[in-house]
């Protein structure tokens, strides 16, 4: 099997609170057959008890009672579907002006961001935000829904204005990194999701399910540097196994292959992979994303915290330029400590100062800025207690963000993106 | 169903293993919450897979309703004894004697949500800080927005409203004095992700997930196992069924499915063309639409 063409497809989705984020969830679940009957009487029920007189699709998914009540979604919730050839986990992600903190987590793992805009009104706040999201998080691919075309007489003038109005924006923006392309749908008629319209036979691209089940899920992990984080040393200290000593953990980036020639980081004593193993089996390679255990030759005292590495040089220090997105009530202003976790690795940082901040509405930077508040994205410079091992995250996802965690309340509080 | 019903997608073991690593890291005094169902085996598979050559750094614990399936029971003590496991043991029924908890009563009545008061005052017993459980966000609507390190108060509660935000794949598990963190490591496995997994790692479950004949009746439309722990009505006859389970649950709120699945393979196809959910046939999450909700914020898990 292709491993670039991976079987499980991760789906952040995101939309301002009426366009029907929900609805289309629960219309891919309920076209793919991926409802059974009792959760579909379940929500026949409550929505003739809420009086009205089409089956509410958006019900699958609104979880909570709070959120019932309200019509609304308040947290991030995980749906999942599958087809013939993939596995799909969609991080739902609400809406909100409030929860720019929730669509940046929803983010950070997927392969694909899905954009929702209504057709009647066309590319709003909530639209930029959701783009500069996917362009700070480096999601690969964006598709942008054109919702409730059933709304506006399924006009392909009123299509291609919203896609030129995005366009426009995004290139004014600069708003880099991902793959971005345009569906026209109704998630309430089901049209364009699973099956084509006959009322947009303008249309003639993909349907949603169609363009998720052709994403090329480039194995970008896999081509980096090498970057092996020791999550958990393996000492046995039985008889049989007495000098067994396994750094175990999941590869981050690159390929470990027997016989490599590896630094350990941030000491940089050298030895070499003489075995990699996955439980009862010897691998002679391990790449990006595995989980495995790494015996070396020679006893090198690493410990959970460090780092093997191969080739490709990795500038590290104490002082860290970043964007952060800002995800507590209580503000972040220069001269905290906080404690920072990098993949698994745990260090105190000084905030040395706020170099500036990103309106996420007009995508104007502001300098002169006192703090951050709550769902504020922008650029800090840090002093680490100990060397911090990241890449830049741009050009390496999974080894250049961490996470900001207040020493008193123990809340993740802020979320990094390394310079 | 038209589901992908391939290959088991192996970087949900990576992500899996990931987190069991994780829990030996961050806490002092994790425990793995064994129920005896298919979720468990899995979770102490991967656990077994995390630390392996090592041994599983963590005892498990079973919390016994006293209604379980006998098999379960039996199957627990083997499972334990092949893979020289450390098991605790705590019992609804000791609760239920010293009047922290209280039996329900009436045809419905289970020891399901007691099994909570159980749970806590284990908790407090041993001081675990981490406890493992098997939920799946895909059972459940109140499931889907559980984080995979979901941290509790003193009284084992959930807030929805006050989750920690978890990035990429990075766990933040430090808690206060008095709190502990529930940990799900298969958050992202469905069902049938568990049954392909179960067959690729041809791992051993209990004999009633298989067909099998069993004394069986029939009540609101579901077929229940007869024991002496529910209360029956006089109408409501006894006859011999050739039965499996989806769930494993207490003897008393998981209902059977009429089957001659035998062996994996065919629970598998079962699963693919059933238009019933999983949690379908569990009784306890008839009671109300938000019956998973409410058992949570108290507690459950």
């Amino acid at each position: 099997m292709d491993i670039s063409n991976k079987k499980v497809l991760r789906i952040a989705t995101a939309g301002s609170v009426d366009d029907g984020k929900s609805t289309l969830i629960g219309r891919l679940l309920f076209d793919t057959k991926s409802i059974t009957s009792d959760k579909l009487l379940a929500i026949e029920e409550s929505s003739r008890r809420k009086g009205l007189d089409y089956t509410d699709l958006s019900l699958l998914t609104d979880g909570l009672v709070a959120e019932r009540e309200q019509g609304i979604t308040i947290d991030v919730a995980h749906i999942y579907f599958a087809t013939k050839s993939r596995k799909y986990i969609i991080a739902d992600t609400p809406g909100h002006i409030e929860y720019t903190r929730n669509m940046v987590t929803g983010a950070s793992n997927a392969d694909v961001s899905l954009i929702l805009i209504d057709a009647r009104n066309g590319l709003v706040e909530q639209t930029k935000r959701h783009l500069y999201i996917a362009h700070l998080l480096r999601v690969p691919k964006v598709v942008v829904c054109v919702n409730k075309m059933d709304l506006v007489d399924y006009s392909q003038a009123r299509f291609e204005s919203i896609v030129n109005e995005v366009k426009a924006l995004v290139d004014k923006a600069s708003l880099t990194g991902f793959d971005i392309s345009f569906l026209p749908i109704s998630s309430l008629y089901g049209e364009n999701i699973i099956t084509d319209s006959e009322h947009m036979s303008w249309y003639l691209g993909d349907s949603l399910i169609e363009a998720l089940e052709s994403v090329e899920v480039k194995s970008h992990q896999t081509d980096l540097p090498t970057r092996f984080p020791i999550q958990h040393v393996i000492r046995p200290k039985t008889n049989e196994h007495h000098d067994y000593r396994g750094y175990a953990g999941k590869v981050a980036s690159g390929t470990l292959k027997v016989g490599d020639k590896v630094t350990v980081l941030p000491s940089g004593a050298v030895s070499e992979i003489k075995s990699i193993q996955k439980y009862k089996t010897e691998l002679k390679e391990a790449i990006a994303g595995e989980s495995v255990s790494i015996l070396l030759k020679d006893d090198v005292g690493a410990s959970r915290g460090d780092m093997l590495v191969k080739e490709g040089s990795l500038n590290f220090g104490n002082e860290i330029t970043s964007d952060v997105c800002w995800m507590d009530n209580a503000p972040l202003v220069a001269g905290r400590t906080y404690k920072l976790q990098h993949g698994v690795s745990e260090s105190r940082v000084k905030v040395l100062g706020l170099n500036h901040k990103v309106n996420t509405e007009s995508l104007l930077v502001e300098t002169n800025i006192s703090g951050f508040q709550l769902n504020d994205i922008g650029e800090v410079v840090l002093k680490s207690s100990k060397p911090v091992l990241a890449d830049s995250y741009k050009q390496n996802r999974r080894n250049g963000a961490f996470i900001l965690i207040d020493e008193f309340t123990n809340n993740t509080v802020g979320v990094g993106f390394v310079a | 169903m038209n589901v992908f019903d391939g290959q088991f997608p192996r970087e949900l073991e990576d992500e899996s293993i990931y987190i069991m690593r994780e829990v030996a890291a961050q806490f002092e005094k994790p425990v793995l919450l064994f129920s005896g169902g298919k979720d468990s085996i899995t979770l102490v598979r991967l656990a077994e897979k995390a630390f392996y050559p090592g041994k599983i750094p963590f005892p498990l614990l079973h919390v016994d309703t006293g209604h379980n399936f006998p098999e379960t029971i039996a199957f627990r003590d083997a499972l334990v004894e092949e893979l020289g496991l450390e098991l605790h043991v705590r019992y609804v029924q000791d609760s239920i004697d010293k009047k922290i908890a209280v039996e329900e009563s009436g045809k419905y009545a289970s020891r399901n949500a007691l099994q909570t008061v159980t749970l806590l005052a284990a908790i407090e017993e041993f001081k675990f800080d981490a406890c493992i459980g098997g939920a799946r966000r895909d059972e459940e609507k109140a499931r889907a927005k559980e984080r995979v390190f979901s941290v509790r108060d003193d009284f084992g509660q959930w807030d929805a409203k006050k989750q920690r935000p978890e990035l990429f794949d990075m766990l933040n598990g430090r808690i206060n004095v008095g709190e502990n963190v529930r940990v799900f490591p298969i958050s992202n496995w469905t069902e049938i992700d568990v049954w392909n997994y179960i067959r690729e790692e041809k791992l051993e479950i209990p004999s009633i997930y298989y067909a099998h004949e069993r004394e069986v009746f029939q009540r609101d439309g579901m077929i229940w196992p007869n024991s002496t722990f529910i209360n029956k009505d006089e109408n409501e006859k006894i006859e011999t069924r050739t039965v499996r389970f989806r769930t494993v649950g207490d003897m008393t709120c998981t209902a059977a499915v009429e089957s001659d699945a035998d062996r994996i393979e065919r629970v598998i196809e079962e699963i693919l063309s059933a238009t019933i959910s999983e949690r379908g046939a569990r009784i306890d999450d008839k009671r109300s639409e938000a019956a998973m909700e409410k058992r949570k914020q108290y507690g459950y898990f």
